[in-house]
């Protein structure tokens, strides 16, 4: 069976040209770039024009750039070095709806002394820029909000933000790791100190990722050891991996107005097909400003798992912000601080498309998921009788 | 996603007995939308009380269904008394076994029953209704909580939520729900006094503190910590912070900050001096 693959916030497949620059440096160019040797040499340079294709999709100097593992290691320095570099100030300011490689860092540091505000969203997902200016403090060492949200695809408007912080003194850092590809990037114009952005989510392999760091900004490396990376990540570099990312950043550049013009079309014809389809649906963030790949959309009375099982047996992967796919009892952290009714979050699924998806794919989930939330609901004791007022308001 | 078996998978997409039973005997119904799942469960019955059908509706994951759909077809054809010796580990056997953080699922299943014959008996409460709130994200009483330690033999706060779901949200009731678990267990009686505890004096030089925390430890906390499968080795004691290192089952487990307060912190303050704080080193 043919997977139809509609969770690329995920993780998306390697493009076929990423992978075919990466193979030499897994077999015969598998020298250290380090090496003083012509042969290591060699790859180093390869090297240098990986940094530089990657400096080019975000619109910064090769010397801003700092390869590493993923997303989450590219957050959790930002935000570390921030704060070791202004011993002074304790406070610390994000989102509710932050990805748990930023949420999970600041709540670390709440318990180890530091101060956090936590800025909520409203029922689009939207940040309230005046809840942000009331929360700088003298001691607010960094603001770190995400570029675009993950699950519901909700795009913050990172360079008012930046322009508010820088004002009042504080660092910025924002993790922009659904924002590579699907929105220009450039750094230039954008006054933020430190982005995450990582491979996996822009057709390169997974373990590998960037961190953008401002020149003159100071930097308080998390790895030490070697003189990789000019000191600011010690350990050999995964070449092949940033090999594969330097052409994956090429290649999403080439691709933005794809993305925003057929993906998102792809992306608006499922979801106004699955609402014209099935009712008591809704999309999580519906007039938000979002990113062309992304529908979040909750069906009421039947459950986020089951969908998901369902749609497996078709060979369709999507995601669920209810509690029963995650470790957690509680849905979604983010649709919760959305306001999203119980009686939603609960059925949310969000799909998450690519530039690999295809008309016919979403002809079949637009054939399949309405037959399967009918069936879910004939077994739900929840499903709402002709003219009866919903069950739960919540 | 979770492991499941292929014969959840099969009840999941193929669930036996959904629906409704219009002139049902009895009706029980558990769980709500807020919560994740529920289970609204239908018995008809013969003059002896045998069940000659059983419908269920569903709402929740995979297992959820899975589990209502097992439970149908275990208790069909039973009576009434019978169906009520199925237990929630039966359910769960006879799909072959359920991710362990899915087991409220078949305790849904079982509480469902119970509330039907609730019903039928003309009782005004299931019996999962009784007790005190304990965790209020879920609406799971103290005596669900005590019922589900005893039948499925549970000796960690995190099987606790497995089973219950208390425990599974804001996290505000952990700390009772560790206190439950502990008088459950008969840990609080267990922990008998030491022999130097009634003489202790007002203020222990540092080698006195080093040696009651030390025994205290070895022989009363350690040993039951292993008990469970868990274990706990003293690293330092540094003025009135004691350093830890946790070791077995306790250093994987989700609740070890719970187990570290709740039993390890609150025997040492009752065993050495009441500022003790105990601290974790990885
Ligand atoms: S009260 Fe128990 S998890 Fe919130």
């Amino acid at each position: 069976m043919a997977v139809i693959y509609l969770d690329n916030n995920a993780t998306t497949r390697v493009d076929p040209a990423v992978l075919e620059e990466m193979l030499p440096f897994f077999s015969e160019r598998y020298g250290n770039p380090s090496s003083m040797h012509a042969f290591g040499g060699s790859v180093g340079r390869e090297l240098s024009q990986a940094r530089e294709r990657v400096a080019q999709a975000l619109g910064c100097a090769p010397g801003e750039v700092v390869f590493n593992a993923c997303g989450t290691e590219g957050d959790n320095t930002a935000i570390r070095s921030a704060l070791a570099s202004q011993p002074e100030k304790r406070h610390i300011i994000t989102t509710r709806v932050e990805h748990p490689a930023v949420l999970n860092v600041v709540k670390h540091l709440e318990r180890k002394g530091y101060e956090a505000t936590y800025l909520g969203v409203d029922h689009e997902g939207m940040l309230d820029l005046d809840e942000l200016r009331d929360s700088l403090r003298p001691d607010t060492a960094l603001v770190s909000v995400m570029w675009a949200n993950n699950e519901t695809g909700a795009v913050f408007p990172i360079h008012e933000i930046a322009r508010i912080a820088k004002e009042r003194g504080a660092l910025v850092h924002t993790d922009a790791v659904q924002v590579l590809g699907k929105i220009p990037i450039d750094l230039k114009t954008l006054p933020v100190d430190f982005l995450a952005v990582s491979g996996h989510k822009v057709h390169a392999p997974k373990g590998v990722g960037a961190l953008f760091v401002r020149k003159g900004v100071q930097y308080r490396p998390f790895m030490l050891g070697g003189h990789q990376e000019h000191g600011r990540r010690a350990g050999t570099e995964n070449t092949t991996g940033i090999i594969g990312l330097g052409k994956a950043c090429e290649i999403a550049q080439a691709n933005i107005a794809h993305e925003n013009s057929a993906v998102k079309a792809l992306r608006d014809r499922l979801e106004a097909g699955l609402l014209a389809a099935i009712p008591e649906a809704r999309v999580n963030g519906s007039t938000a400003s979002r990113l062309p790949n992304t529908t979040n959309i909750s069906f009421q009375y039947v459950e986020g798992e089951a969908i998901l099982l369902m749609m497996d047996a078709f060979g369709i992967c999507a995601s669920s912000g209810s509690a029963c796919t995650s470790g957690s009892l509680e849905p979604s952290h983010v649709l919760r601080a959305m306001g999203v009714p119980f009686t939603y979050a609960h059925g949310s699924i969000r799909f998450s498309l690519s530039r690999f998806n295809t008309d016919a794919e979403v002809d079949t989930v637009l054939a399949e998921l309405p037959k399967i939330i009918a069936r879910l609901r004939e077994i739900s004791p929840f499903k709402r009788q002709e003219g009866e007022a919903p069950a739960c308001t919540c | 996603m979770w492991e499941y078996t292929d014969k959840v998978r099969e009840h999941f997409i193929n669930p036996r007995n959904v629906g409704e039973i219009p002139d049902a005997d009895c009706v029980g119904e558990v769980g709500s939308l807020a919560c994740g799942d529920a289970l609204k469960l239908f018995l008809k019955l013969d003059e002896n009380e045998r069940i000659v059908d059983a419908k269920f509706q569903t709402f929740g994951c995979a297992s959820a269904i899975a589990s209502s759909s097992a439970l149908t077809e275990m208790i069909k054809g039973k009576t009434v008394d019978e169906a009520l010796e199925v237990s929630n580990q039966d359910i769960a056997q006879f799909l072959g076994g359920l991710p362990k953080e899915k087991m409220h699922c078949s305790v849904m299943g079982k509480e469902a029953l119970e509330a039907a014959v609730a019903n039928l008996r003309g009782l005004p409460v299931a019996p999962h209704e009784e007790g005190e709130v304990v965790c209020e994200c879920f609406g799971v009483t103290d005596q669900t909580i005590r019922r589900a330690i005893a039948e499925n033999n549970l000796s960690t706060v995190e099987e606790i939520t497995d089973f219950t779901k208390a425990g599974g949200g804001c996290g505000k009731c952990l700390d009772r729900l560790a206190d439950i678990l502990a008088e459950a267990k008969g840990q609080k009686k267990e922990l008998k006094p030491l022999e130097i505890a009634p003489a202790k004096p007002a203020g222990l030089t540092n080698m006195q503190r080093m040696k009651l925390v030390s025994k205290t430890i070895e022989e009363e906390i350690a040993p039951s910590l292993q008990k469970d499968g868990g274990d706990i080795e003293l690293v330092d004691v540094d003025g009135k912070t004691v350093l830890v290192k946790l070791r077995g089952a306790c250093s994987s487990c989700k609740s070890s900050q719970v187990t570290l307060k709740q039993f390890v912190e609150k025997r040492l303050r009752e065993a050495v001096e009441q500022d003790i704080t105990v601290q974790e080193v990885r």
